[in-house]
């Protein structure tokens, strides 16, 4: 077995750090390293390959129920994180499913937060104040874009130009759309936030499709250690590694 | 049906470094002693997935449930408290090892000056520097004085440092291990310190340079600088926390339990004495009492003053006529500093949680304050923590927060930003206090703790200096464009802020003034003690774990003291 071959798991049995063996640092860092970048960019279209095929099976919808209301979500997140030179948006990189399934789960049911009353609005510096649950939230608010597109250019969100969409989101950013339960300010906040917890969280959660969110931003995931590298001057590019293949 | 245990020497409510290290010296000394921790089990086996930004930074995963149980919060008495809903501000913890799990590491003595605040700025500055609003008075310890429990804790801790730093108070040795890496980043910092003619020096770490044998026996490993620290638990073992360190020293004795998933909600008390306490067990749902000769609380600064609040134990502090002590002096940090926006790219994302270097030429009375509107300061860091993608998008200030332009800024500033942050000491207010609210209640029935929280003058003029001293740095370390930190006005709740929260069960040299006296001692209930940052009467320009770690060791000293001859201490 070559080092960079040698899985983290593997990595921490032989050398007993698990089991709180003595391990000076000089030795971790030798048993690690990070091999060249040539090694690395072969394995990261090995992985490229396994992480498309763990994809497709990830692409189903969990929480909406409609490919209407999937829709006007995938646009508006591709508004907040557009496609460009620098690579992927929020739809190539898997952002709408990313959020999909989280609202289908402990993120969707608030199931970590305070939920009981009384509710009062309070001031701002107080935060979330609202009886609704995230989930509740975003099918309310994906349901009031459809509707400020109707109202304003008598057309489907789905069906409007960028710029259209855009002067939709600012008016929801700057809380002048009306919501029942909650603030259109505070919506777009939860969007705003999720769309870019999808483009940069681990693959495994259904977004940052291929690491090309990481990829772009120059962040390789998941290592086992930096020793080796953090006393160099010059900025390292590593091959990133999701936490799956570890 | 409420069931009673088998009673025994000492009892202690949560199982953090506080609660670690009185449990480990109690146990040493042949004192029977259970640690009750309301949340669950945890340790090095369970962080080998741990490098999940997404689950442990943004979502929490190691912090407290709060469907159970949160705080309520107002800026000031005229507004209606309510409860923080989720986390933000600061990140409440459970489960074994305290928020030392999932620390940075940064391990700072508090100065000389923070200890006898009082004295020392009536001395220099006259007795009205900042008004009769402000509760300053003396910790009733001194810094010479707490040395010894210093030099022991960072001993437990192995923490790697140099003693460069001209404005601190004397050290009896040197730290156990040396400094971690100077890496091309801190030097930069370094460097243009230097040249400003100020006293740069590396961050004590308690991510350790290299392996370490405490003098318990135990072993911490050398940190890998992997860049996953805050919020997150070490899988090396190399962050000096309490299961690593002074738990296992505990249970070695024989004389230690940990019981996990046990959640205080009273302590009992007959005739001014306490006899044990109450807590449920939070898998079951029973109830159960645990009978003692001692009890420490040794939770969190917020559930300790909630704790006494809820068993009726002290004179609850009222702003109104200025009475009583629980609750008084709530102080917390203000958060200056300046991001730097360089053509460079730096290797911003390796790091550990206390790699770092820093400055403390404007903090504590470093600097003559005789011209200025505030006192103390902020230690000044450049931080070199391992900057994760979805928490870190650093944008200058006149760009969007979404939209190409953001997507493009905050993708190319990832790499290429450097931040300066200080941590402003905070001062305690007459209007920041804690108490119980009336209105909402825990998954037990029990009131929420209130928190009355906002920044004072004092606050906002130190952070605009120590944001203005930040940038000048930045501009010797060649940024192409600074931004300062804006201006405070108002204490926000939902932005993070730091988990730095002090005050409510001060330590005082009399019983008007706070608290638990110079052992930790209960003023009104000798056989219960309390111990952490609930302890401070004011905060520093500092993290405060060294500080906490040195009161929990003459806790534990106040304990043993106590468990042999009884009585009031002082």
């Amino acid at each position: 077995m070559s080092k960079k071959d040698l899985s983290r798991r593997d990595f921490l049995k032989t050398t007993g750090i698990a089991t709180g063996t003595l391990v000076g640092g000089g030795l971790i860092g030798g048993l690690i390293g990070f091999g060249s970048n040539k090694n690395n960019s072969s394995n990261s279209d090995k992985n490229a390959s396994k992480d498309q095929a763990a994809n497709t099976n990830s692409k189903g919808k969990m929480f909406f129920t409609t490919d209407k209301e999937f829709e006007i979500l995938s646009n508006a997140t591709e508004r907040i994180f557009p496609k460009d030179d620098l690579g992927a948006g929020a739809i190539d990189l898997g952002v709408p499913y990313f959020i999909d399934h989280q609202l289908a789960g402990n993120y969707g049911s608030n199931s970590r937060e305070y939920m009981q009353g009384p509710f009062y609005a309070g001031e701002a510096t107080q935060g979330y104040q609202s009886r609704l649950t995230r989930a509740e939230i975003f099918k309310q608010g994906v349901g009031k874009l459809e509707a400020e597109a109707q109202k304003r250019f008598k057309n489907g969100f789905s069906s409007l130009d960028d710029k259209q969409m855009d002067e939709i989101l600012t008016a929801f950013q700057k809380g002048e759309v009306a919501m029942s339960g909650v603030t259109s300010a505070f919506f777009f906040t939860l969007l705003r936030s999720a769309t870019i917890e999808g483009a940069y969280a681990d693959p495994m959660y259904g977004g940052n499709l291929n690491m090309e969110g990481w990829k772009m931003k120059g962040f390789p995931g998941h290592q086992m250690s930096y020793i080796n590298v953090i006393e160099e001057d010059k900025f390292q590019k590593i091959a990133p590694k999701p936490l799956g293949q570890h | 049906m409420t069931k009673t245990m088998p009673k025994v020497d000492v009892v202690t409510v949560g199982v953090g470094w506080t609660g670690g290290i009185v449990a480990a010296e109690s146990a040493k000394a042949g004192l029977k002693v259970v640690g009750l921790e309301r949340g669950a089990k945890r340790g090095t086996e369970d962080f080998m997935n741990v490098h999940d930004e997404y689950r442990y930074a943004i979502r929490y995963e190691l912090m407290q449930n709060l469907s159970k149980e949160t705080v309520t919060f107002r800026n000031n008495r005229k507004q209606r408290a309510l409860p923080m809903r989720q986390l933000g501000s600061f990140l409440l913890g459970e489960g074994l090892g305290g928020s030392g799990t999932h620390w940075n590491g940064q391990t700072y003595r508090f100065l000389p000056y923070d200890f006898e605040m009082k004295t020392m700025t009536e001395k220099k500055y006259g007795k009205d520097k900042l008004g009769s609003d402000y509760l300053i008075q003396n910790w009733g310890m001194t810094y010479d004085e707490l040395e010894p429990y210093f030099d022991k804790y960072e001993k437990t801790a192995g923490i790697s440092g140099e003693d460069k730093n001209p404005f601190w108070g004397k050290r009896s040795s040197e730290y156990p291990t040396p400094p971690m890496k100077k890496t091309p980043l801190l030097q930069k910092f370094e460097k243009a310190a230097d040249k400003l003619g100020y006293h740069p020096y590396m961050v004590p770490s308690a991510n350790l340079s290299e392996a370490y044998k405490n003098p318990d026996g135990e072993q911490i490993n050398a940190c890998q600088y992997c860049g996953f620290c805050e919020r997150f638990g070490c899988e090396y073992g190399a962050k000096a926390s309490p299961e690593v360190t002074v738990i296992p020293t505990a249970k070695k004795t024989g004389n230690y339990e940990v019981r996990c998933n046990s959640n205080v909600i009273e302590v009992l008390t007959k005739g001014g004495k306490a006899t044990g306490v109450k807590y449920i067990d939070t898998i079951s749902g029973e109830e159960f009492i645990q009978p003692a000769d001692v009890v420490v609380l040794t939770s969190f600064m917020m559930n300790n003053a909630k704790l006494l609040m809820v068993s009726n134990i002290g004179e609850m502090y009222d702003p109104a006529t200025g009475k009583g002590t629980l609750g008084r002096n709530y102080c917390y940090q203000i958060m200056p500093g300046a991001t730097g926006f360089f053509d460079e790219q730096f290797n911003t994302f390796m790091g550990a949680g206390a790699l770092g270097m820093c400055i403390d030429d404007f903090n504590g009375d470093s600097f003559d304050h005789s011209d200025l509107d505030f006192i103390h300061g902020a230690n000044i860091a450049l931080m070199q923590l391992g900057n994760r993608p979805i928490g870190n998008n650093p944008v200058p200030s006149d760009t969007p927060t979404w939209g190409a332009e953001f997507k493009k800024q905050s993708i190319m500033n990832y790499t290429r930003s450097l931040s300066l942050g200080g941590q402003g000491a905070s001062i305690p207010h007459k209007e920041n206090f804690l108490t119980l609210d009336s209105t909402y209640k825990d998954a037990y029935g029990q009131p929420l703790l209130q928190l009355n929280y906002d920044f004072t003058k004092q606050d906002i003029a130190l952070h605009k200096f120590i944001s203005d001293k930040s940038a000048g740095i930045l501009k010797e370390m060649g940024a192409k464009k600074v931004e300062a930190r804006a201006p405070i006005d108002h204490y926000n709740i939902v932005p993070y802020q730091s988990t730095h929260n002090t005050g409510g069960t001060v330590m005082s040299l009399t019983p008007e003034e706070g608290v638990v006296n110079k052992y930790l001692q209960h003023w009104d209930c000798e056989n219960l003690f309390a111990v952490g940052a609930g302890s401070f009467s004011n905060n520093s320009g500092y993290n405060p774990t060294a500080t906490v770690g040195a009161l929990a060791y003459r806790c534990a000293e106040g304990v043993i003291k106590y468990s042999k001859k009884g009585g009031s201490l002082v």
